[in-house]
């Protein structure tokens, strides 16, 4: 699959199609999701703030995959100086900071009537901030070198470092003792919440998912275009 | 059947989910008219092209 998509001129093809097919299926899952969402009964222990899961836990776990897609297009694009790869980093990167800084702001909101404040320099939220400075700093750092290779270069060594912030984001709520829940969702011997919350959940991270499959295609287009109009402008510079 | 009714913890729920519409809107639109934009300019006719 990879394989058939390095070649730019297959990608848009099949990018045409694909993004508005996933923007479809993640209108139509998290239509499902929100559905479920507000039939589910409050929770007996956090009342009506558990409609806040349903939308930061799927913000939260797209922080670290979109980082590790991120991390990957940033590793291939290093190694084997693909044009695609480069362009795929950049696209990742704002909308792993929406995500990231989505899985922030609902996440300090859910902790206010559940904690009793908005904010604690707790090993999780701490991680996730760093987490979303890696994605601005990989943005300015793109961003202040003029020459694109180099930009490109530098950047993607920046989004490699910053992998090693991702198991620690993870295993934060494991390795330390951490005011923030342990995961119900990705853990040994699967989820662990009733199916009336865990359906809707579920739903909500396949929407998630496929709306930044939607996003990043449509990004990646994006960028090949614009790699395509500075060297039409370069050849008519002569 | 729903239920939207989020009690005194609306305060904290519905900016929530105000907050996750505001950014996909963003995150949406950003992505369609930077992609619109590059493609008008690659697809530009050149100066050597035949009008």
């Amino acid at each position: 699959m990879l394989q058939f998509l390095v070649n730019p001129e297959r990608f848009m093809a099949f990018s045409r199609w694909a993004a508005p097919l996933l923007g479809l299926i993640a209108l139509g899952l998290a239509a499902a999701g929100l559905a479920l969402d507000f039939q589910a009964p409050p929770d007996y222990q956090q009342g009506y703030t558990v409609h806040i899961m349903f939308i930061h836990v799927p913000a939260a776990f797209m922080s670290e995959f979109v980082y590790a897609c991120l991390g990957v297009a940033s590793f291939l694009s290093l190694i084997f100086r693909h044009a695609l790869a480069a362009a795929a980093a950049r696209a990742a990167a704002p909308l792993g900071t929406g995500f990231t800084a989505l899985a922030l702001i609902t996440g300090s909101l859910w902790g206010r009537p559940t904690w009793g404040t908005w904010w604690v320099w707790d090993p999780r939220l701490t991680s996730v901030l760093v987490l979303f400075l890696f994605y601005v700093g990989y943005m300015a750092l793109e961003g202040a070198i003029e020459d694109e290779a180099k930009a490109a270069r530098a950047a993607a060594i920046l989004a490699l470092v910053g992998l090693i912030n991702l198991p620690i984001v993870h295993y934060s709520v494991v390795w330390w003792n951490s005011l923030h829940q342990g995961s119900s969702l990705l853990r040994a011997g699967g989820p662990d919440m009733p199916a009336v919350y865990l359906a809707p959940l579920l739903l909500m991270v396949f929407a998630y998912m496929a709306g930044f499959g939607a996003l990043w295609l449509v990004r990646i287009r994006g960028e090949v275009w614009r790699r395509r109009a500075a060297v039409a402008a370069m050849r008519a510079a002569g | 059947m729903f239920d939207f009714d989020a009690g005194r913890y609306a305060v904290f729920v519905w900016p929530a989910y105000a907050v996750t519409g505001l950014v996909f809107a963003v995150l949406i639109l950003d992505s369609l008219l930077r992609a619109r934009r590059w493609r008008r300019a690659a697809e530009a006719p050149k100066p050597e092209d035949p009008a």
